[in-house]
Parts: C-alpha cells; structure tokens; sequence
C-alpha cells in the first residue's frame, strides 16, 4: 500500500510508545485511563493510555501500543499526540475524521481511524469510571 | 537518476512472479520482428518460421512433462490453463443435462486452491455439478487416502495443486493420479508452483492435465501451457474459446509465437539446471528458515516440515501484523498473508485452512527464492526481518501482555 508522508513518518518515528507500567499497574493506577481496542482476529489491537494531572484535570502524558498496520499505528501514535495538554472534554472531542484529515488515510485504512477514536473514549472513560466520575452514557441515562 | 540505496530492494517473491532470463529473452526477440509470421500462414515462409518456432518450444516443454508434444496447448497462463482443465472436462464429462435438476457430475478439489481453481469449481457448483473441497491437515499435505475418502460413484474429476503457493506444501500427486486411473476419474493439478523446479514425468506421476505458466519459471507473462493426456485415457476438453480452431481445437486463437518461444526456452533451461538449482534453493530456504527461527521467538515456519517446495518458505511471527511487518522490512519484495494488504481485511484463507491461529495468519511472510537470489540477500533478509519484528514486539501491547502472563485467547476483545 503506497502511504503518504505523514502516515510513514508516524509509523517509523512513532510518538509517545509505551506504558505507564505494567497491565496489572496501569489497571490500578487510579491516575491513568487506559483504553484497548480492537481484537487479534481482526488484525487491530490499540492500547491507549492517559495520564491526568489529578489537580488540574489536564492529560498531562499519553503513550500507546499498537498490534496492527501501519495506518493502526500511526493514528494512534497521532492521537496521543493531541491528547497531551487536554482536558477529558477536549480529548472526547477529537473525531476520526479529523485523523484520516491529518494523515490522509486512504479509504480502505478509515477503519484506523475509528479504532484510535474508539482508544481515546475507552482510556477516557476508564480513567473517569476509576475516579468515579459519570461517564457521559451513564448521565444520559440518569436522565 | 541512479537508484539511490534506498531504492534497493531484495526481491524475494518468486512464488508471485520471476524475472524473464535473459537467455529468454534472447530467444524470443527474433520473433518479433525478423520471425514474425502467424502460423496459420501455411503458404509461405513467415507462417513456416513461426510455425517450426512453436513446434519447437512444444517439443521443449513436452520434453519438460515427459510428454508428447501433441499433448501440450497453448495457453496465455496457469489462470486458463486451470479453466479450461476444469470445466472442459465437467462440461465434456457431465453425468446429466444441465438443466434436469439432476447432479451433473461430482468434482473433488481442496480448499487451498489458487483462486484459478476455486473459482471455476464454484461457477461449476452453480451450474449444477457438485463440488467437495477438501479442508487441509495441519501440516498442509494433502493425501491419496484423503481423496479416496471423498470419491463417489460419479466423481468425474480430482484436482489438486502439486504445491501449494502460500506455503509450497508438496501433496501426494503421483499416488492420486495412480488412485485416480484406478478409478477412472480424470486427475487434474496445477503446477505452477512446480513445474520447471521440481522433475514431473506425466506417466510414472499418473497425470492427465497438468496446468503452468511461463512468468514462474523465468519466462515471460501471458504464456502458459496445458498438458492434455492423449492415451490411456484419451482425454477430452470442451473448448472454452471458439474460433480458428487452434491449438486442436481446444483453444482458438493465433498463437502468442514469442511467449510460446519464451516459454520453450525457459522449460528447456529449467530442464536443464533442475537438479543443481533445486539444491541451491532447497540450502538457502534452510538457512533462511533457521536463522530466523533461532534469533526470534514466537514464530512459526508454516507447513510440513520436509514435504515443501526447495524454494518457498512461510513463516509466522506472533504479535506483530502483517502489513507494519512488510513496511519495516521495506527493502524487501516479499508477500504477506496479512489481511490489510489485500482490501479484504481477512487473514490468508491457507493459513487458516490449516489452523493457523488467527493472531499467526495476520503475520505471515511468504519469502520466495530464485534462480537469481543469492547467498548475501538471504543474510540481508534475515537481519531486516529480524530487526523489523523486535521493532513491532516495542509497538505491540499483544507482546506485553504475552510476556506478563495473560492468555490473550482468555482476554474479552472488543468486536466492531
């Protein structure tokens, strides 16, 4: 698959990869959300997590893994790109389409996209469900 | 521009397609322009040329089967060598009418086909013959005792590859064929993955139909033969082209005199260096194998461990994909079983055919030598290879959790 610029860069200078510890310390963590997505079968797997600066609010530091190709790769590496410096508010409204704007994914790759979306709302919403913040499904339904 | 360094690349898919040799080429170029005659043209010199040309290179790839060289049509690949193999023989050979509602014959195939064979076999399904495909063993070697076990009163047909081009499993052609004979059941296989690697004898191998292609065996593209059995048993195709009559009938149309050149020369030459490059390949597929397997963990050479092709090698490598795995190795020309560079989003339908977990078939690398690979580019390979992998095992959170313990089978994935 011929790739564009941005696409290849990601993916051969991946940003922020790694974890904020091990899988059993980052499920306690109660500073880090983190989401993963995707199934082997599938041939996508993304692990996204933040880490909130407890007094601020603010995602103070993200980091991924990535099992997939290379479209997978570098949307997820993107998203913990323009996760840094959010608010949980802010993070929840990076759209896929906004990914597949950056680094012009090609049509059949859009599913990468949705799947780093997808990372971003589980690590969100695990780091809220963590803290005992509602999540926005629970105060919709609440009402 | 001179080709800067980065544009080098390992060509390492011989199994998709080869280079033309050039002593090929050689051959053929006369015949585009000096010899250029159609051999229909029986009056003249032109049409004479042409004509001893292709009589030729029918001697020379006949010469490749142990065949006679009446046995061998022309053909523009292993693609309608395979169709017209197949439905020739259901349309010639079918039990019942099409149309009476009755089966019009029973096929035997496998699962593991080329798509060249599959699909033919499924049009024929639909048409009204029914078709048995066969689902591979673990180790991908398919058996006489296998077809034996699905054989019915009106089986009319058995085709099955002599290698696979995935993995380049080796099935047990020649006790079909015999089995085959004995039951008077037509036998058909594709060959294209071993025809001018590995010896054929068209009688001691019981074979009735054999389909290959030229761009396989260092020839060019759009070539292609089929052996057709001519005695015990007579065999008998309904012609899918209609017109001239070429090619005894079986496939109209003027014949592609400087493929068919270049076809000849290339069996004559596979002929000729079978045995001492078969070796080679054989040593240097070993060697790539080996050394992969003992740098890396968690991966799997693909298929029966002895019953392959010298030349093709299919290897897994746990948590990482297919398709990041083919970009980091970028100065590489190889295939992948991976999902994501076929648009199709499924992984190989070989590997998993042969049980191979999900998470292995996403991650495959079929590496395919050749006349021209050297010693040097399987050492180049293997460290690109290497290097690429414990690059993607950083990247991939399948290999973190592998590592802390957890059976990722056991892990509730998400599904969309």
């Amino acid at each position: 698959m011929a790739y564009g610029p941005k696409i290849i860069d990601h993916y051969e200078n991946p940003r922020n990869v790694g974890s904020f510890g091990t899988q059993a310390d980052i499920k306690t963590r109660r500073d880090v959300g983190v989401g993963l997505v995707g199934a082997p079968e599938c041939g996508d797997v993304m692990q996204l997590q933040i880490k909130v600066n407890q007094e601020n609010g603010l995602i103070e530091d993200a980091k991924f893994k990535c099992f997939g190709c290379g479209s997978a790769i570098a949307s997820s590496s993107l998203a913990t790109e323009w996760l840094k410096g959010k608010t949980l508010d802010e993070g929840l409204a990076i759209k896929n389409t906004q990914i597949v704007e950056e680094l012009a994914l090609p049509p059949v790759k859009i599913h990468c996209s949705v799947l780093a979306e997808d990372a971003i709302r589980a690590a969100i919403a695990d780091y809220k469900t963590k803290n005992g913040i509602a999540t926005q499904a629970e105060q919709s339904a609440a009402h | 521009m001179a080709a800067s360094r980065e544009d080098r690349v390992i060509y390492l898919d011989n199994a998709a397609t080869t280079p033309c040799d050039p002593r090929v080429v050689e051959a053929m170029l006369p015949y585009f322009t000096e010899h250029f005659g159609n051999t229909g043209s029986r009056n003249h010199r032109y049409g004479w040329e042409a004509e001893a040309a292709v009589d030729t290179a029918r001697e020379q790839v006949a010469a490749l089967l142990g065949a006679d060289e009446k046995e061998i049509i022309f053909t523009s690949g292993a693609t309608e060598s395979n169709n017209l193999a197949i439905k020739g023989v259901a349309y010639m050979y079918e039990k019942a009418p099409a149309g009476s509602g009755a089966c019009r014959g029973h096929i035997i195939t496998t699962s593991i086909e080329h798509k060249a064979v599959l699909d033919p076999c499924k049009r024929l399904q639909k048409e009204g013959f029914e078709v048995t495909f066969l689902d591979p063993p673990a180790d991908g070697v398919f058996t006489a005792a296998m077809v034996e076990a699905a054989i019915r009163p009106d089986t009319i047909l058995v085709s099955m590859m002599w290698a696979n081009n995935e993995i380049g499993t080796i099935n047990e052609v020649p006790q079909i064929g015999a089995l085959c004979h004995a039951r008077d059941i037509i036998f058909h296989t594709d060959a294209t993955q071993w025809a001018g690697k590995m010896p054929v004898d068209v009688e001691r191998d019981c074979i009735d139909l054999l389909s290959l292609s030229g761009h396989k065996l260092y020839g060019p593209k759009g070539i292609g033969a089929l052996y057709v059995r001519r005695r015990k048993p007579r065999v008998r195709l309904q012609a899918l082209v209609d017109g001239g009559g070429q090619e005894r009938g079986y496939r109209s149309g003027t014949l592609n005199v400087t493929g068919i050149v270049g076809l000849g020369k290339a069996a004559a030459l596979a002929k000729a260096e079978m045995d001492a490059e078969g070796q080679r390949l054989l040593a240097l597929r070993k060697r790539l194998e080996s050394m992969v397997t003992s740098q890396l963990d968690h991966c799997a050479v693909n298929g029966h461990a002895d019953k392959r092709l010298p030349h093709i090698a299919n290897i897994s490598f746990g948590f990482v994909e297919g398709e990041s795995l083919m970009m980091a190795c970028k100065e590489l020309a190889v295939s992948s079983g991976s999902a994501c560079t076929s648009a199709s989003l499924e992984p190989s339908y070989v590997l998993k055919g042969l049980g191979v977990g999900d998470e292995l078939a996403h991650s495959s690398l079929r590496l395919s030598m050749g006349r021209f690979t050297k010693d040097s580019d399987i050492d180049a390979a293997v460290a690109s290879i290497v290097k690429a992998v414990r690059k993607l095992r950083e990247l991939s959170p399948l290999y973190d959790m592998h590592n802390e313990g957890i059976d990722l089978s056991k892990v509730e994935w998400g599904h969309h």
